[in-house]
């Protein structure tokens, strides 16, 4: 399985998650600069975490108007798998590929720490490594992962198993709604997510619950 | 040339915690009787055109598509 990750300026994850996804899939993802237009035939394509573009504005709102975002909706549309996470989830939210915003946490403080994270569906192209109700461990960074969604955005993707990923055992370490740390869109093809799972694959970090992930969207694993 | 104010607010109900914690520190301050603070944000903009009616079509697309995410927030223009 073939994998793409996309760069801006100021995306600081994307050594990260290359690793990850190089180590997982025995590939080495190829890299896509956020002035192209066009995206290589690849069957994941990650959006790491970072502050493109300085979090101005709103964090991942300028990142989103960039002209890779329009072939990224493209390849999306096909049903390309699209992965966004932290600054990556945020882009994608800003570019209208997932529902609902993320604010600044409820704290007001940045937050660098382990949270539980439960899988609330592992039915899905991201998370089939996992069972249902499973708790796994991840690592969160961010400043502004409160998500947001509007009461009804919020009965809908509650109602269609779009809400992926929340923060178990009072963990929630950012006031997100319904403890929210990862959604999808309705097609079940784009996964947007707040916690790091690329820094929790190998003994060299402790652990390697964030492994099923990558794993599963890269088949990895049988289906 | 056009002078504009594009005034971004967050909409009612989407919790502001930095609003919040201005109005802690205003309370802090001895100023008593505060109901709320709402944070939000102001751009001035200047537009080479003497076309107003194109002006503003031009800032409500312009609102639209990046000074405000209309998911959480509302958004007002006035020309000078």
């Amino acid at each position: 399985m073939k994998s793409a990750v996309v760069q801006l300026p100021g995306l600081n994850r994307d050594r990260d998650m290359i690793g990850a996804l190089t180590k997982i899939s025995g590939h080495k993802p190829v890299t896509v600069w956020q002035t192209e237009t066009e995206i290589p035939d690849v069957d994941l394509i990650v959006i790491p975490g970072g502050f493109s573009y300085g979090d101005y504005l709103r964090c991942g709102a300028i990142a989103a108007r960039m002209p890779v975002m329009q072939a990224i909706k493209a390849k999306a549309d096909q049903g390309v798998k699209v992965l966004g996470v932290c600054n990556g989830f945020q882009i994608l939210l800003e570019a209208g590929l997932l529902p609902g915003a993320l604010m600044r946490n409820a704290s007001l403080k940045f937050v660098c720490r382990e949270v539980k994270l439960e899988i609330v569906n592992a039915d899905t192209a991201f998370t089939r490594a996992y069972s249902k109700g499973q708790v796994i461990r991840s690592p969160v960074a961010h400043h502004d992962g409160n998500y947001f969604a509007d009461a009804e955005t919020l009965k809908a993707i509650e109602g269609n198993g779009q809400v992926v990923f929340r923060y178990a055992e009072g963990t929630n370490p950012n006031g997100s709604i319904n403890d929210i740390a990862g959604v999808m869109n309705a097609e079940g093809n784009v996964l947007g997510m707040m916690p790091h799972p690329e820094n929790l694959i190998e003994a060299a970090h402790g652990g390697s619950d964030g492994r099923g992930i990558f794993a599963s969207a890269l088949a990895v694993i049988a289906a | 040339m056009i002078k504009a104010r594009v005034t971004v607010t967050l909409k009612n109900g989407v919790l502001d915690p930095q609003g919040k914690a201005i109005e802690g520190a205003l309370g802090a301050l001895g100023f008593d009787g505060i109901g709320q603070v709402r944070q939000g944000k102001v751009f001035d903009l200047q537009i080479e055109t003497a076309d107003k009616a194109k002006a503003e079509a031009d800032l409500k697309a312009m609102c639209e598509k990046l000074l405000a995410n209309t998911v959480i927030e509302n958004y007002t223009i006035s020309l000078a």
